[in-house]
């Protein structure tokens, strides 16, 4: 009897497990199945998940348009750049806020929250307006000849390491919840033994602090990757953000290749997906099993 | 005689902890607070950006924003209640939706890893340049590949596809309240959106599943309570703080991504209109804070705190 009941709760778990993760599966095997079927393939009726004639040609296509190796190179340094500067500002903030007393503590936290809830879109004019005529000093003007940096790449350092790019308030919480989490044995031990504070946050802290900056560092390198949002309110250029051409691409190949059947067109875009989730995808895999268990035990939770 | 003032060590300590956060507070001042009262100035005035160097000029309007955008604009107003809608419909799902995957996976069963690195693919996969081409493909995925060709070419289409009609008349058929009966079709074609947003929500569940000490479960199977009463008198109690920081978590994400802030995005960008683009921020954001608000007080109430 309790055999049979453990048997019927196994099925009734594998069977939902199997169909939420097929609802998460099949946009992904839908654009590979896509992506490699032939023209004479697509417009088989017949044809389902397994293409009578794959071909690689439309990648081949893509990545001259695209000139993928190009730009992925220069957005994944640029991403993982961010990604740095992130878990450093995000981490020092949420040390300082976890570990020393000081007057307005509790108001100032409340200010991270508050970024946490405000949405980017509320802020997002005075923003444009001011990188439009950014110009401290006149250093702009003397650099440049024109105030005003949008187009750059400028902008998104610039917010990040003032701790204010994507998500940073985010950051700042998980870091803050990890460190309190800490025994502050530690840092008296190194205290003790004549560790400065700033050698006792790099050397001992920070180290300690492992399980946090790998899911930081995993969320970061993702939301970046995938952000159309700054990109596009900072106008950075298609060369340094891979997303934003995959956005233009079908519009490029009809240009350029005179692919105009829309059949056809989405093949390419989604040859061009898959491109550009390929970096993300095998980043995450190979940590797959260290962030999970990173974002279990650093303090996301609260 | 003047006494030489010397900082305390907590003094020194608290200094140096204005200089860990510094970074930050100069960015929040700047980017946070500044923009905050830009955004409220624009909105009471006509904004008009100079061309070529940068630089902008405001004419002050008073009202008019606002009055135009409740009195006069053709879409304000729909797109903000049926955001909201959404939301309100959306939030409860995706928390219920969560709640139980992270039930599962926090099982022990062989392919977990597996199964648990294919259900956080969402928070990866979750672009919105991706989006539209993924939902696309998920179009092409639903109805069979060949669908998306044979409609594209104006043929008759695949018996692949799932109807959905057929599923709903029936229910009507057997007399369901309509009302109940549509909540549930909108929650089931709506699935791939709810499972696409709860991959950061199931990670924060399992996280709070396993911070439950073990004792408690023990306690409660000594007592003789059965798998349902363990559920609703020691794992939720437990997971209800969690509860308030996932909802919390969905309603701004899902707010970012809804239809108001596109709306207030394209007015700003292609219809130049900057003012107006400040009142629908200004709006929306209100009403999300409150809405919000108004939810944590709500379930913080009920809420049990075990430290």
């Amino acid at each position: 009897m309790i055999k049979v009941k453990r048997f019927l709760i196994g099925l009734m778990r594998a069977l939902i497990l199997i169909g939420v993760g097929y609802t998460i599966l099949s946009p992904i095997i839908g654009m590979i199945v896509s992506s490699i079927a032939s023209t004479e393939d697509i417009y088989n009726p017949m044809m389902f998940l397994l293409p009578k004639h794959p071909t690689m040609e439309k990648y081949a296509l893509v990545i001259e348009r695209m000139d993928y190796y190009k730009t992925i190179l220069k957005d994944l340094i640029y991403v993982a750049t961010l990604t740095a500067i992130q878990v450093l500002v995000c981490s020092m903030v949420g040390y300082g806020f976890a570990r020393f007393q000081f007057p307005f503590k509790k108001l100032l936290f409340g200010c991270v929250v508050l970024m946490i809830t405000i949405p980017m879109h509320t802020i997002m004019l005075p923003i444009y307006v001011t990188f439009k005529s950014f110009d401290p000093f006149g250093i702009v003007t003397a650099i440049k000849g024109s105030p005003g940096i949008m187009g750059t790449v400028v902008p998104m350092y610039l917010m990040t390491i003032l701790g204010c790019g994507v998500r940073s308030g985010l950051y700042i919480y998980i870091f803050n919840q990890f460190f309190r989490g800490l025994p502050k044995e530690i840092e008296e031990a190194a205290l003790v033994d004549g560790a400065g504070t700033w050698y006792t946050y790099f050397r001992i802290m920070l180290v300690n602090a492992k399980p946090a900056v790998i899911t930081v560092a995993v969320f970061s390198l993702v939301w970046q990757f995938n952000d159309t949002f700054y990109s596009k309110l900072f106008l950075v250029s298609e060369d340094v953000v891979i997303s934003k051409k995959v956005s233009s691409l079908a519009s490029v190949l009809a240009n350029q290749d005179k692919i105009l059947n829309v059949t056809i067109q989405q093949q390419y875009t989604n040859a061009g997906i898959l491109l550009v989730i390929l970096p993300v995808l095998v980043l995450y895999l190979i940590l797959q099993k260290r962030f999970i268990e990173g974002v279990e035990r650093s303090g996301i939770v609260g | 005689m003047k006494e030489k003032r010397k900082l305390t060590l907590t003094q020194k300590r608290g200094l140096k902890g204005y200089l860990f956060i510094l970074p930050w507070f100069i960015g929040f001042a700047i980017f946070y607070v500044r923009s905050l009262i830009m955004t409220v100035e624009f909105s009471f005035a006509k904004l008009t950006v100079s061309p070529g160097a940068g630089g902008y000029s405001l004419e002050g309007k008073g009202l008019e924003n606002y009055l135009y955008a409740f009195r006069a604009h053709g879409s304000f107003k729909q797109t903000l209640t049926s955001s909201v809608g959404n939301m309100l419909i959306d939030v409860p799902l995706i928390l219920f939706f969560s709640l139980f995957m992270a039930l599962l996976l926090n099982q022990k069963f062989r392919g977990r890893g597996i199964v648990r690195a294919i259900f956080f693919l969402p928070v990866i996969l979750n672009s919105d340049a991706l989006k539209a081409a993924i939902s696309l493909s998920e179009a092409m995925m639903n109805g069979g590949i060949a669908t998306q060709a044979a409609e594209v070419s104006g043929a008759a289409s695949s018996v692949l596809a799932f109807d959905l009609d057929y599923l709903i008349n029936m229910f009507v058929n057997f007399g369901l309240p309509v009302k109940v009966l549509s909540y549930v079709t909108a929650a089931v074609g709506r699935i791939n959106d709810i499972i696409s947003a709860s991959g950061v929500q199931i990670i924060i569940f399992i996280a709070a599943l396993q911070s439950i000490p073990s004792s408690m479960y023990e306690v409660a199977r000594i007592e003789g309570a059965t798998a349902y009463e363990t559920f609703w008198k020691v794992t939720l109690p437990l997971v209800m703080p969690h509860v308030i920081t996932n909802m919390v978590y969905t309603i701004v994400d899902h707010f970012s991504r809804s239809d108001v802030v596109e709306l207030a995005y394209s007015t700003a960008f292609t219809e130049f209109n900057y003012g107006l683009s400040a009142v629908f921020s200004i709006i929306s954001t209100v009403v999300t804070l409150l809405i919000l608000a108004l939810l944590v007080r709500a379930i913080q109430k009920n809420t049990f705190y075990y430290n």
